[in-house]
């Protein structure tokens, strides 16, 4: 089972962050960021979760040696004893996923719900969404059911990151959509 | 009696809306559940299943309930953070006797005499009808049940009506003309299965959630999407073809549409001929209908709708699915049947993947308006002025036909009547009309001339605190029953905790009532289920059956669709298959409509449209969700979307302060500035109470015939009070 996620499907509806919320392991703490990407000009709306990079950044910048990585590949908050609160990881992650949480001197960032994954649940977040956006199943199960295709390796600058979770890339180019209402009515 | 004995502001104070974020105990405490129960989440017509947690007897949380077909454990925030509400540092724990300086705590022996005796003293001194009952489309069918009965038959007043009637009556009356029968046509199941799917007036992102799946999977299956909305909802967003419709024109835009099929002979002549009648009328009617005219009422432009039917016509199946956004105007009826028209003209209809229907807003929004809790209906659907039907219920209820009371007043009306003197006393039940009505200032005018008035609520709602007795009942998951979803299908709530302290099941509390008044052997209900019975025995044989159905049955098969009209049944997912309509000759019946203006439309005074309608995160007037923390942080009060051109018009930017006017009253609130919206229309959500409530400025103007107020649609003038920081 691995993740999927489809930010043109999300509604904005923050179910995955409260949902987040609920986990066992870091009850009343939501790891998932909900964003407009700009709520003057679209409803459009993005969920980050952590992408759990092969080669994860964060963890090659913590001074600490804070951020470990799972055998399955799940990276994990930083350590708390560890963690020095320095934000390196916060600055450098290219998904722009990590958090300092002052007030428990920690960053924290989600962990692929690993109390419910290695209970043979789905994550809390792609349980509940109600449009699809977050997905919890098989690479079959997707690529059968949907028309986008998930990638997991991405470009920036001239640093390449694969990605354990994976995001579902339609074929429609953004510069052809249209959010100003009073273009559709002239 | 007059006005609430305390200041808004101290009542607040010891009442709420305070705001609960974590479960008993904080987030620390040991919450191993010791069971888990598998329910619904009361926040919409949805009902979405799911697990509430339960520890030492208290719901601490809840895990999804991926079995339950219809959501298959998908939840909005509302469901994932619905179990705040229990365990509430608000809820009401006791009965509360209203003094002269507040409300004191009082045992239910003295709360349900001093109803009673007022019950009786205003009955005897103005008739039965002076008293008068207020319910909720959120409570069980039980329930809904219960509170027509001790209308007609405790009370023995004409005058109870419900809250559905702020919700989907427009639906219900067109349907009931068009079809016989007034349920959606289709289970959401088919929504996958078909090629063109066609929302009008519904946020369904918000206020359907879980919809959107259903939306996804069908265009994961090629299926196109065509949105018909003043708004860029988040759903319209991703639409194939978007029409942004003015405020108040649906008919006239559908008629467009039809009109286009017509032209091009993209109608199913074979399906009119054999199952249905008056085709000929609509024809006529929808003739003079041109792009450009309907362009011109409708703000869509001619090539949008010239394209939007032949998107229709190139589909072989057709989901055609509505809500509020055309059914709260006074042409609500008219706009449904504007839909209706289309769906029957084109034959889309009866089939998988090929349908129509409204999705119900609220918790019990389709159950809610099936078991007599109408002021001009029965149970089972029945007319309470069709003597057929009247004597069926009589011979149930062992009563007389003779001492049924006739149609009484609908809710808007009913509150009109209190406001003009005619109706003396007041019952409510999980309706809190001075949050949910239009024009506040009539609302709370005639709530100060009440003699007499006890509410039933969990929580002390803003309307609550004009009562004498507020009689602590309970939240949805302290009682067993059931509820019928958006697509008919009911399901079985279940109880978690009982009530907490003194609060009682609110149908104990009716039928204490009852019996007080005199009827111990007419209402002899030890449970819920005693209810369910009588309530299947009253709907056999009406147009609304429910017949075969039982609590054990319903849980089997994770609900069940009405008609159920016997034990063997499996009762009826999807309606009219093979053109098979409920009118006594089993057609369905055209009905032309021709479009004219909101009650209330622009002028130079008041130039600009206001509409409004609901977030995400609340529901309905908040007397629940208000005091959920995570939802209020969400949104916490209303602002005014309006667009950029609108804007700079008033010099306005976003997070400026706006005075919104119109011919009733005034809101003062934050602007949100957004092209996600009509340049002529501002928008305001309606779930707020007092200073920040849209339904000051909204338009008290009723449907000819299903008596719905006109949300929609109202004039009103801007102006910028003060600069945001």
């Amino acid at each position: 089972m691995e993740f999927f996620i489809d930010p043109s499907r999300c509604i904005g509806c923050q179910a995955c962050v409260h949902a987040c919320a609920e986990c066992e392991s870091h009850r009343g703490v939501s790891m998932i960021h909900l964003d407009y990407v700009d709520r003057s000009s679209s409803p459009q709306t993005t969920p980050t979760v952590c992408m759990h990079c092969e080669d994860p950044t964060c963890a090659r910048v913590c001074p600490a040696d804070a951020i470990k990585q799972t055998a399955e590949g799940v990276v994990q908050s930083a350590l708390q004893p560890r963690c020095i609160g320095c934000s390196n990881c916060v600055l450098a992650c290219p998904f722009g996923v990590p958090r300092y949480l002052g007030e428990m001197d920690q960053m924290m960032k989600c962990d692929m719900c690993y109390d419910r994954t290695s209970a043979d649940l789905k994550p809390m977040c792609a349980t509940v969404c109600p449009s699809g956006a977050l997905f919890f199943g098989t690479k079959e199960e997707i690529e059968q059911k949907r028309q986008e295709k998930p990638i997991n390796r991405f470009t920036f600058g001239r640093q390449v990151v694969t990605t354990k979770v994976h995001l579902m890339v339609g074929d429609t180019a953004p510069d052809e959509m249209e959010f100003d209402v009073a273009s559709f009515c002239e | 009696m007059a006005i609430p004995p305390l200041s808004e502001q101290e009542l607040i104070q010891q009442y709420g809306p305070h705001l609960n974020y974590e479960p008993p105990g904080g987030w620390l405490a040991e919450h191993e559940p010791d069971r888990l129960v598998k329910t619904h989440c009361c926040f919409c017509g949805v009902q979405c299943g799911i697990q509430l947690k339960v520890h030492n007897e208290k719901v601490v949380g809840f895990e999804p309930w991926e079995d339950f077909p219809v959501n298959q454990g998908k939840l909005c925030p509302k469901g994932v953070k619905r179990y705040l509400q229990n365990n509430h540092p608000d809820r009401l724990l006791h009965p509360l006797i209203r003094t002269d300086n507040g409300f004191r705590e009082a045992d239910w022996d003295d709360a349900l005499s001093l109803v009673v005796e007022h019950i009786q003293r205003i009955q005897a001194t103005y008739g039965k009808d002076a008293f008068a009952v207020l319910s909720g489309a959120s409570v069980t069918n039980e329930k809904a049940y219960l509170m027509g009965k001790f209308a007609r038959v405790a009370l023995q007043t004409a005058n109870i009506d419900y809250n559905g009637r702020l919700c989907m009556v427009s639906a219900g009356a067109a349907n009931k003309m068009a079809f016989g029968i007034d349920r959606a046509a289709n289970p959401w199941s088919d929504i996958p299965l078909t090629q063109l799917v066609l929302v009008t007036g519904s946020n369904i992102g918000e206020c359907f959630p879980i919809l959107t799946d259903y939306l996804w999977r069908a265009r994961d299956n090629g299926a196109k999407f065509i949105a018909i909305d003043p708004r860029m909802t988040p759903i319209a967003r991703t639409a194939d073809l978007f029409l942004p419709v003015r405020p108040g024109r649906d008919s006239a835009l559908m008629n467009g549409i039809l009109h286009v099929l017509i032209e091009h002979d993209w109608i199913d002549h074979d399906f009119i001929d054999a199952h249905t009648k008056g085709f000929e009328s609509v024809q006529k009617a929808v003739a003079e209908y041109t792009p450009q005219m309907t362009a011109e009422i409708s703000g869509v432009p001619a090539a949008s709708i010239v394209r939007a039917a032949e998107m229709w016509a190139e589909a072989e199946k057709s989901m055609l699915l509505h809500a509020r956004g055309i059914e709260h105007h006074t042409k609500g009826v008219e706009n449904v049947l504007s839909c209706i028209n289309l769906v029957l003209a084109t034959g889309r209809i009866g089939q998988p993947g090929c349908g129509y229907g409204t999705i119900t807003g609220q918790g019990n929004g389709q159950g809610g308006r099936e078991h007599g809790q109408r002021c001009n209906q029965l149970p089972g659907g029945r007319d309470i002025e069709n003597p057929q039907h009247r004597e069926e219920i009589a011979r149930t209820w062992k009563v007389n036909e003779s001492e049924l009371p006739h149609v009484g007043l609908t809710a808007v009306e009913l509150m009109d009547a209190v406001n003009a003197g005619q109706i003396k006393g007041l019952l409510s039940l999980s309706f809190n009309p001075l949050v949910s009505l239009p024009d506040t200032k009539l609302t709370r005018a005639a709530l100060e001339k009440l003699e007499f008035y006890a509410a039933i609520d969990p929580f002390m709602s803003e309307t609550a605190h004009y009562a004498d007795v507020v009689l602590a009942g309970s939240l949805q998951e302290e009682d067993e029953g059931t509820v019928t979803n958006g697509e008919g299908r009911v399901v079985r709530i279940r109880r978690a905790v009982p009530p907490p302290g003194n609060a009682r099941a609110d149908w104990e509390i009716i039928v204490d009532i009852a019996h007080r008044l005199g009827k111990e052997l007419l209402f002899p209900y030890a449970e819920p289920e005693d209810l369910f019975r009588e309530l299947c025995r009253a709907s056999a044989g009406g147009p609304v059956d429910y017949a075969g159905l039982n609590y054990t049955k319903i849980e089997q098969h994770n609900g069940v669709f009405w008609p159920c009209p016997s034990r063997e049944h499996p009762g009826t997912p999807r309606l009219f298959e093979g053109g098979e309509f409920a009118h006594p000759d089993g057609k369905a019946q055209f009905h032309p409509v021709t479009y004219r203006p909101p009650d209330e439309d622009v002028d130079a005074t008041y130039p600009i449209i206001m509409t409004s309608g609901r977030v995400v995160s609340q529901y309905l007037s908040g007397t629940q969700t208000r005091r959920i923390g995570p939802l209020v942080d969400q949104y916490p009060g209303p602002q005014i979307e309006l667009h950029p051109r609108l804007a700079e018009q008033h010099d306005i930017q976003s997070g400026d302060m706006v005075c919104v006017e119109s011919r009733r009253s005034s809101v003062t609130l934050p602007a949100l500035v957004v092209r996600t919206i009509r340049p002529d229309t501002i928008f305001i959500p309606y779930h707020w109470p007092g200073e920040q409530s849209a339904n000051r400025v909204t338009n008290r103007a009723l449907d000819p015939i299903s008596k719905i107020p006109e949300f929609k649609v109202c004039a009103v003038r801007l102006r910028k009070v003060k600069a945001g920081v």
